[in-house]
């Protein structure tokens, strides 16, 4: 609070604040742009965009998520889930919005299951999360008998491709979430609880608030913006495939991480997950660019979460 | 108090012993081919691999961490072992391998959790995605067969009739209760799961024995690979991908704790043992391997509400 009313921060102390995260990404951009021409062309950057929309739309619910000291494995799971779901929809026949409308009541229920159990049961979300990401993956596999789902139609791929005001869908899709997201954590009651859930659950319990309420409201948060971002998803496969988004949450809870969340405090950082989330988008895309195998570029994720955290931890203790 | 913890530790043997009789006696009805002398072997050879996967695992949850990364150690131990083998035709050297790939993936856990302090069960999820990458970039695609006769014997062979991982479990199962129940580094293995606090007190250097579990826990993952590997007779990039989840599930079923301090290699056996029986009945009933995710999700899930209502029932009588 007292920082709103220090003498403005040079621009020197500003940089030396900055969250390691920040310079990360510039790195990150400095590196592929000198190593791969290409890099800086406004097509790559539009596609780093699109690339990074979905992420966002997981990693937005994961920061609070995590923030609560909890932990969301099943996202992967469940987008490929909604994605399915989705396709299947179609492809019986049912208009896009009806077809959607399923899609997310899969990702809020599988969201309201997480919260359930990790709030009122008190089980250990990480445990949980990965056993509904089982499930999920396994009625993936059960409903669309492991095969993937095509021929329905291009209504998807069109609202995928369309742009407002010169803004791609799916960005605009993002950064509506980004807004609304920013709203409920900064703005309103539920947001204070998602701080207080994370930092100093027990004195919200003593103040009388239904914390549990509140906690499955943010795992309920989380499925249900996996189920919307099943519709991008399916958008640019025009097709379901019950393993699609196998371990997106890996780079999810890696933006998290990276972009300056803290398991352990209740400490949550919007912007930085935007960051984070930029940072693994500019990783992924500059080594497709020098023809690294995706493979490798799970290891490189791992790696820079490593670095982050090294970076902040050393900072820290300066 | 002795007396007490073992009437329920006893206690809770019989019921698991009760589950594994009744699943039994309800396979045998349901399927004239479960009570064959092929099948019951069979089911043995099965949860050896599960056991062996899981006796490190069990552990490392004593200590109230984490390793999600079994299956993918399992993966890439077995590859290594493999491609050494096809260059060396040496079983020896393929199995110095893997068990050294699998200890050493166990050192990284370990470092993670102890040196860059990340919580396991998030540094054992990034080295699973990260080995999963390694492991997929090292095959390229390409699958290994054909391995010495010698060394398959450690996963196809007999001696007197009874497969020979049963065998490798067995003896695992005497070493591990063992070292678990009887030596001073298991017991302080079970002091660090109940109380860290108390246990870094009262001396006993914890990141020396975090690192020990760790490194325990990816050494049998390169065992599980080299029986599995004999078994399979050929290795792929997504060999081991599938055990994860079961191996977790082993150690829930068998009684031992997330929250850390409770649990013993005979559980995890039965554990093991149970989760074989429910996935070979599915088989036996021609149910579609599709639903073994799912059905394994769910057993995750039972597995730990069992677990914090069991806890919560000794809280309120303490």
């Amino acid at each position: 609070m007292s920082d709103a009313h220090a003498a403005p921060m040079s621009l020197g102390t500003r940089l030396a604040r900055a969250p390691g995260v920040f310079y990360i990404l510039v790195l990150l951009v400095i590196v592929f742009g000198v190593t791969e021409p290409s890099f800086l062309g406004a097509a790559n950057l539009g596609n780093i965009g699109l690339q990074s929309a979905i992420l966002l739309m997981l990693a937005l619910p994961m920061t609070l998520i995590i923030m609560t000291e909890g932990l969301d494995l099943s996202m992967g799971a469940v987008l490929s889930l909604c994605g399915i779901v989705l396709a299947l929809g179609l492809l019986k026949g049912y208009e896009l919005p009806v077809a959607l409308a399923a899609a997310l009541a899969v990702g809020l229920a599988f969201g309201v299951a997480n919260g359930a159990l990790v709030a009122w049961l008190d089980l250990p979300p990480f445990v949980v999360t990965l056993g509904t990401m089982g499930v999920a993956q396994g009625l993936a596999l059960v409903v669309s008998d492991a095969q993937s789902v095509v021929g329905f139609g291009d209504a998807v791929s069109r609202l995928y491709g369309t742009h407002v005001f010169g803004v791609p869908f799916p960005v605009l899709v993002a950064v509506a979430a980004y807004a609304l997201m920013h709203f409920l954590l900064y703005h309103t009651r539920f947001g204070a609880y998602v701080f207080a859930l994370g930092g100093n659950r027990e004195s919200l319990v003593l103040a009388g608030a239904r914390a549990n309420v509140y906690l499955v409201a943010v795992y309920a948060l989380g499925g249900a913006m996996v189920g919307l971002a099943a519709l991008l998803l399916t958008g640019r496969m025009n097709a379901g495939h019950p393993t699609a988004a196998i371990g997106m949450e890996f780079d999810a809870i890696a933006a998290v991480i990276v972009g300056g969340t803290s398991f352990e405090r209740g400490n949550g950082w919007l912007f930085g997950t935007l960051l984070g989330v930029l940072a693994v988008g500019v990783l992924k895309n500059g080594l497709n660019l020098l023809a690294v195998q995706s493979a490798l570029q799970v290891a490189a994720i791992g790696l820079l979460v490593i670095v982050a955290l090294l970076v902040d931890g050393l900072r820290e203790k300066r | 108090m002795a007396a007490l913890h073992l009437t329920t530790g006893v206690r809770a043997a019989a019921y698991r012993l009760l589950v594994v009789a009744i699943l039994g006696v309800t396979l045998a009805f349901a399927s004239d081919a479960f009570l064959t002398t092929n099948n019951l072997l069979n089911v043995l050879r099965q949860a050896s691999l599960y056991f062996l996967l899981a006796s490190g695992l069990t552990l490392v949850i004593l200590t109230a961490g984490l390793d999600l990364s079994v299956g993918a150690n399992v993966g890439l131990s077995a590859c290594l072992a493999a491609s050494v083998m096809q260059a060396t035709g040496s079983a020896s050297l393929g199995a110095l391998t893997g068990l050294g790939a699998g200890a050493l993936v166990g050192v990284l856990n370990g470092a993670l959790v102890t040196a860059v302090r990340i919580p396991p069960f998030i540094a054992t999820y990034g080295t699973l995605w990260m080995l999963h990458g390694a492991t997929y970039w090292y095959m390229g695609g390409q699958t290994i067969h054909g391995f010495p006769s010698g060394f398959r014997q450690l996963g196809s062979g007999y001696w007197a009739g009874i497969p020979v991982p049963v065998y490798v479990m067995f003896a695992f199962l005497v070493i591990g209760a063992f070292f678990a129940q009887r030596t001073t580094y298991g017991q302080e293995i079970y002091a660090i799961g109940a109380n860290p606090t108390a246990a870094r007190l009262s001396g006993i250097p914890l990141e020396r024995r975090l690192l020990l579990v760790y490194t325990l826990s990816g050494a049998m993952a390169g065992l599980a690979a080299l029986v599995f590997l004999a078994r399979l007779n050929s290795a792929e990039g997504d060999i081991g991908e599938s055990l994860t989840l079961p191996a977790i599930a082993a150690c829930l079923i068998g009684g031992t704790s997330l929250f850390g301090g409770v649990g013993t290699l005979a559980g995890t056996f039965i554990g093991a043992l149970i989760l074989t029986l429910v996935l070979n009945g599915m088989n036996l009933l021609q149910i579609n391997g599709n639903w073994q995710p799912l059905v394994t999700g769910v057993i995750v899930v039972l597995a730990v509400l069992v677990d914090q209502l069991t806890r919560r029932r000794a809280e309120l009588r303490a």
